[in-house]
């Protein structure tokens, strides 16, 4: 129990007696964690430079050394708490860094390569008629906005009514069930999805149809439950207390659901939506069953094959012909377009979730 | 308007857990009537039967009758959304909507309803109604600012005056100030005094002290033992339950033996 201050019991992880710990314990100097890492840098640097070791070895050894120095003198400085917390975090920085340089690796990758094809004719041109050098992506720009639009024309109605059925009136087994279901469909691998649809447009239209419809299906399969996912839990997250009010106001259940419950959730659920969205307008597999490739124009998603970036992207790669740097760059512009597109969706889905949220000023 | 409650025998199921039993009361219009009694003996759940709101609660049901000025409230065919447009209901934490501004949180009775008003009729519904709040001179100047910008004290009044602004013959109100300082209590308190005049007023309070000030006619509630369904013990003037109560367990409570 308490001991006497005074006195040889010394609880071995400790450095000090246990009764009495003083309030007020050593620290180390204002720049010592920069000063190390400097320090640990400007060595890697040199080992880099003229000992000519490997970037990733120096890279990783250096980052090993700075944790080990600056724990132990943290340590014997000021006590193991504040030594673990100075490793943690190390250790933490160093995991996200990590982390960090596939991310940057790639967008400075596809800025690079994807600039060589930044004019005006790669907006404007479909490939229709061209062999090697020129063409542009307009009809697969156009491809993937019909498709995805689509996509989400079918899978946001279902999806909304799907989670607004979940959370505001199902109780039972068809519920439960309802959910596992949208749970399995979560983890449908997206090539899957693309058999099924074309599968099923086999059946309608006899075998090797093509069209951008049946893309949008094999898309609209992916994008359902994320939507009633992120639907349901929108809506959950409305209190009860504003239904109970609308309630007491003698408002039937519907129409308390469509002017209470939606408005106040419609920022969080647009905000899933268009991440729905940027999660599948980059599907490769799916659309090359359904939609195919074509080099011309196709505005029609009911009759023919349908261009989208990704799926132009994979086959400029993959078969690029005579011209092979010509449709190498092609291919990296496409794929950049299609970053850009997701960024721009994921400032839309920011500005609709500051436009819409409930104000209180 | 304001319309007399008939209460008899009622007991309040949910599912098969008996959890008020054998209540009988009446409640006088252009009154107030207190609820009071310790937490968890079946006021507000009483309170929330009177319009039909504890049916939220799936498999919740009542036996018993409830009738308002000859309409039986649970006659069959019934149906308790209309129940609920002649009788409203405040509750404890207040709950304005947050989408809408202050104007359309009061006007949301009729809106919601689809009530087509002309614009200047709906401003006088507006109006009318947070004058009877006793909160028009506050906001009148700010009725499209959010509802959620007000004080507590202030959203429970529009929550109020949302309340009347349907002109409800009975309103019922679950521990309206439990949430609020006091200062805004007795502006709340004010306010039930002037709106007795037009409304059969029913509220649930933890504060002997506010059943004391605001009510005609008080009601005590308690549970009949543990694990045992709530009962109301005794129901009479205000004046003679806080003076001269004909049980003892409602003596035991004004005094502050138990509770």
């Amino acid at each position: 129990m308490s001991t006497p201050t005074t006195t040889q019991n010394q609880d071995p992880d400790l450095d000090r007696p246990l009764g009495g710990v003083p309030l007020t314990a050593g620290q180390l100097p204002r720049g010592a964690a920069p000063g190390t890492l400097a320090a640990v840098a400007v060595a890697g640097v040199l080992l880099w430079l003229i000992a000519g070791w490997n970037i990733a070895a120096v890279a990783v050894l250096g980052a090993i050394a700075y944790t080990v120095i600056i724990y132990a003198w943290s340590r014997t400085v000021e006590g193991p708490r504040k030594a673990t917390d100075r490793f943690v975090t190390a250790v933490v920085t160093g995991a996200f860094l990590l982390a960090l340089l596939p991310l940057i690796s790639v967008i400075v990758t596809v800025v690079t390569n994807g600039l060589a094809r930044f004019d005006a004719e790669f907006f404007t041109y479909s490939m229709s008629g061209v062999e090697g050098e020129g063409g542009g992506i307009y009809h697969a720009i156009m491809g993937t906005l019909i498709i995805t639009g689509l996509a989400t024309l079918i899978s946001v109605p279902i999806g909304m009514f799907t989670a607004i059925y979940l959370v505001e009136y199902g109780r039972g087994k068809l519920a439960k069930a309802i959910t596992f279901f949208v749970d399995v469909m979560t983890g449908i691998p997206s090539i899957v999805a693309g058999l099924f649809a074309y599968a099923l447009f086999v059946v309608i239209f006899g075998p090797g149809v093509r069209m951008g419809f049946a893309g949008a299906v094999a898309l609209s399969v992916l994008m359902i439950p994320t939507v009633v996912r992120s639907t349901e839990e929108m809506l959950k997250l409305v209190p009860n207390e504003l239904r109970e009010a609308s309630y007491a106001l003698a408002v039937p259940k519907w129409r308390t659901i469509s002017k209470v419950v939606l408005p106040t959730a419609l920022a969080g659920i647009a905000t899933g939506v268009t991440l729905a969205i940027a999660r599948v307008i980059g599907e490769t597999a799916p659309l090359l069953v359904t939609a195919g490739l074509a080099d011309a124009m196709n505005m029609n998603p009911f009759d023919g094959r349908m261009t989208t970036l990704s799926v132009f992207s994979y086959y400029e790669y993959q078969s690029p012909g005579l011209f092979a740097e010509a449709a190498f760059d092609r291919a990296w512009g496409a794929a950049l377009v299609l970053i850009i597109i997701v960024m721009l969706l994921n400032l839309v889905a920011r500005l609709i979730s500051k436009l819409f949220a409930p104000k209180t000023r | 308007m304001a319309k007399r409650i008939e209460v008899k025998d009622l007991d309040i199921y949910y599912d098969k857990f008996l959890a008020v039993q054998g209540v009988s009361m009446t409640i006088q219009p252009r009154s107030v009537t207190a609820l009071i009694g310790p937490s968890g003996c079946g006021k507000s759940t009483f309170l929330r039967t009177l319009n039909r709101m504890h049916e939220l609660v799936p498999n919740a049901r009542v036996e018993g009758s409830v009738v308002m000025d000859d309409d039986d409230l649970y006659g069959p065919g019934v149906d308790p959304v209309n129940v609920r447009r002649q009788i409203g209901m405040v509750f404890q934490r207040p709950n304005p909507f947050p989408t809408m501004s202050i104007y359309d949180n009061v006007a949301a009775g009729l809106k919601l309803n689809n009530k087509r008003l002309k614009r200047s009729e709906m401003d006088d519904v507006v109006e009318r109604s947070l004058k009877s709040a006793n909160l028009w001179e506050e906001v009148k100047d700010r009725l499209q600012k959010p509802g959620s910008g007000l004080s507590g004290g202030q959203q429970q009044r529009l929550c109020i005056a949302r309340a009347v602004a349907v002109q409800p013959d009975v309103l019922l109100m679950d521990e309206p100030c439990s949430a609020l300082d006091p200062i805004s209590t007795q502006a709340i308190e004010d306010l039930m005094l002037e709106l007795k005049s037009n409304y059969t007023i029913v509220i649930v309070t933890h504060n002997m002290q506010q059943a004391a000030r605001v009510s005609d006619t008080t009601g005590f509630f308690n549970l009949q033992g543990v694990g045992k369904p709530g009962e109301l013990v005794e129901i009479d003037e205000t004046t003679k339950i806080f003076s001269t109560p004909a049980k003892k367990a409602t003596e035991d409570y004004i005094s502050g033996r138990f509770g």
